[in-house]
């Protein structure tokens, strides 16, 4: 395709911007993952990834990332449900898509201190279930390990699939339901054999967009939990700081294995909503 | 239906809880320096802290920084696939996305890789090139907003009217760009703008990795080694992603309200 100049110009920047700080510094990682230290072709830093503390970041950052993402997508959707299907009054709507709009982007190490001050040894919700009889500390609950760090992005997760999920909900035509009513179908029916096959798409894709979100986040885990939780950025981090895995190759091999995660699920994503927007439109 | 409605009540209860238990928390805490008496000491700590207003300054500017040169890469690109380049459309979202697909760690990591001390490019060897390195990855996170405001903004106006009109007045590519396009997004691109200062204020992983003294490494330093200042940091944290997101919606529930005019 022949470029007119004053067009070429104009998207020159976006395309030399893209290549040497998207492009480039990615497709460096993958071709360092099948390198070794001379620069020859292996398939031997791949075949390392198979080692066990490696493999355990991978399962327990997986393990994490499912929990948050599947307890985020029904938390979500179903805040969501009620505030846009639930006769609520008006101003419920508009309220929690505002707040969820600043709660999904509220995450880091700032909500790391919040939740640390909610929900910590001296956490006021910590003191506040203690004063009611509820020692949850006693009860194994721990903010710095899985079911802390779980419950901590789900403060991002749920509001990003309240919006997500919002259009979708919105999709839903009132004269499904009308239909489904006069042919005797009960409320529970409905939902059953038409509204949930109809979401089933965007909610399988929400729930993989949710998946890569917590699979790619560091600062949280990092300011809440220091090392402590072996999951892959956590590591990933430290191998930049410091080479500890001491074989620089062996890092690229780990990125590449995150990239491969988030990329699928990214995909399954997109696939999904493809399929999802043809109903809803 | 009542049923249903209790229901909807209890579920918004149960959120809304959920929701606000940290913010109060945070806020309580935040006010428990001085021993036996709420107060606003541990917020006149942080803001009197020089390293605090240094880090925030610092990030503030590369916030600044990463806006224009964000907005100066998207414009011209999205309009000039709206005129005339139709075709580049799909390859041009593509791009964008990719941002949210690559981990900003391992992105990161591709920088450090690329732009060492023995590449071609030795943007990390110093601290001038380090800065500027931050502010494109920058530009680079922000990239999916910002691209998505300006281009929803741009189909909310008649693009090719505008050109041909300015142009049979004898304006040039730059002067239409500059005084007739862009006065017409500015809505967009400020709601671009808002999103981009929310990410990059706050941002972690990039500032750590390249070693350099923004807000985001300063907080997590004082989470490791303080008591009351993370909270009254976190809400102050909060307070921005609150104004700069509502900020955001106010400019681009303006747009809309333009484009039914």
């Amino acid at each position: 395709m022949r470029l007119p100049w004053r067009e070429g110009l104009g998207v020159a920047p976006f395309f030399v911007f893209a290549a040497l700080f998207l492009i480039v510094p990615t497709v460096s990682l993958l071709v360092g993952a099948f390198q070794d230290k001379d620069g020859g072709f292996t398939l031997d830093n791949i075949v390392r990834l198979w080692q066990p503390s490696i493999l355990n970041s991978y399962k327990l950052s997986i393990e994490i990332s499912v929990a948050s993402a599947l307890a985020g997508a029904l938390a979500g959707f179903v805040l969501a449900l009620a505030a846009l299907r639930g006769g609520l009054p008006g101003w419920v709507r508009p309220t929690l898509m505002t707040f969820s709009g600043v709660a999904s982007n509220f995450a880091g190490v700032p909500l790391a201190f919040a939740f640390m001050a909610t929900l910590g040894r001296l956490g006021f919700v910590t003191l506040a279930l203690r004063g009611l009889g509820v020692d949850i500390y006693a009860a194994g609950f721990n903010l710095f390990t899985f079911s802390g760090l779980t419950l901590t992005y789900c403060y991002f997760q749920i509001p990003l699939m309240t919006l997500v999920m919002a259009p979708a909900i919105e999709g839903l035509k009132r004269e499904w339901s009308e239909a489904a009513e006069t042919l005797g179908a009960s409320h529970l029916q409905y939902w059953r054999m038409v509204a949930l096959p109809v979401l089933w798409p965007s909610l399988a894709g929400a729930a993989l967009l949710l998946f890569a979100n917590a699979f790619g986040a560091v600062a949280t885990a990092y300011a809440l939990t220091g090392s402590f939780l072996n999951i892959t950025p956590i590591l990933l981090y430290a191998q930049i700081r410091g080479d500890v895995l001491h074989d620089p190759n062996l890092g690229y091999a780990l990125a590449l294995g995150m990239l491969v995660i988030t990329g699928a699920s990214n995909l399954g994503y997109l696939a999904l909503r493809a399929r999802s927007d043809r109903w809803l439109r | 239906m009542t049923r249903g409605r209790i229901l909807a009540w209890g579920i918004m209860l149960a959120g809304t809880l959920y929701y606000l238990a940290p913010l109060i928390a945070t806020f309580e805490f935040s006010l428990r320096m001085k021993r036996g008496v709420y107060s606003f000491e541990a917020y006149r700590v942080v803001f009197s802290n020089n390293q605090f207003q240094d880090a925030f300054l610092y990030s503030v500017v590369q916030a600044l920084a990463t806006i224009v040169v964000g907005a100066a890469i998207v414009a011209p690109t999205a309009y000039f696939v709206r005129l005339r380049l139709p075709r580049l459309r799909g390859l041009v979202e593509f791009i964008t996305l990719l941002p949210l697909v690559v981990p900003a760690i391992v992105l990161v990591f591709g920088y450090i890789k690329l732009f060492s001390s023995s590449s071609y490019l030795p943007l990390t060897s110093t601290s001038l090139g380090a800065d500027a390195l931050l502010m494109f990855g920058y530009v680079a996170l922000s990239l999916p907003y910002m691209y998505r405001a300006v281009d929803s903004s741009l189909s909310t106006i008649d693009v090719r009217t505008l050109t041909e009109a300015a142009e049979s007045l004898g304006a040039g590519t730059a002067t239409i760009l500059l005084r007739v396009i862009l006065p017409n997004i500015r809505s967009g691109i400020l709601s671009g703008a808002f999103v981009s200062f929310a990410i990059v204020i706050g941002e972690f992983t990039f500032a750590s990795l390249l070693d350099r003294p923004a807000f985001g490494p300063y907080l997590q330093l004082i989470g490791a080694s303080r008591a009351y200042e993370p909270s009254a940091l976190a809400m102050m944290a909060f307070a921005l992603t609150w104004g700069c997101m509502g900020l955001m919606q106010a400019f681009s529930g303006g747009a809309h309200q333009t484009a039914k005019r």
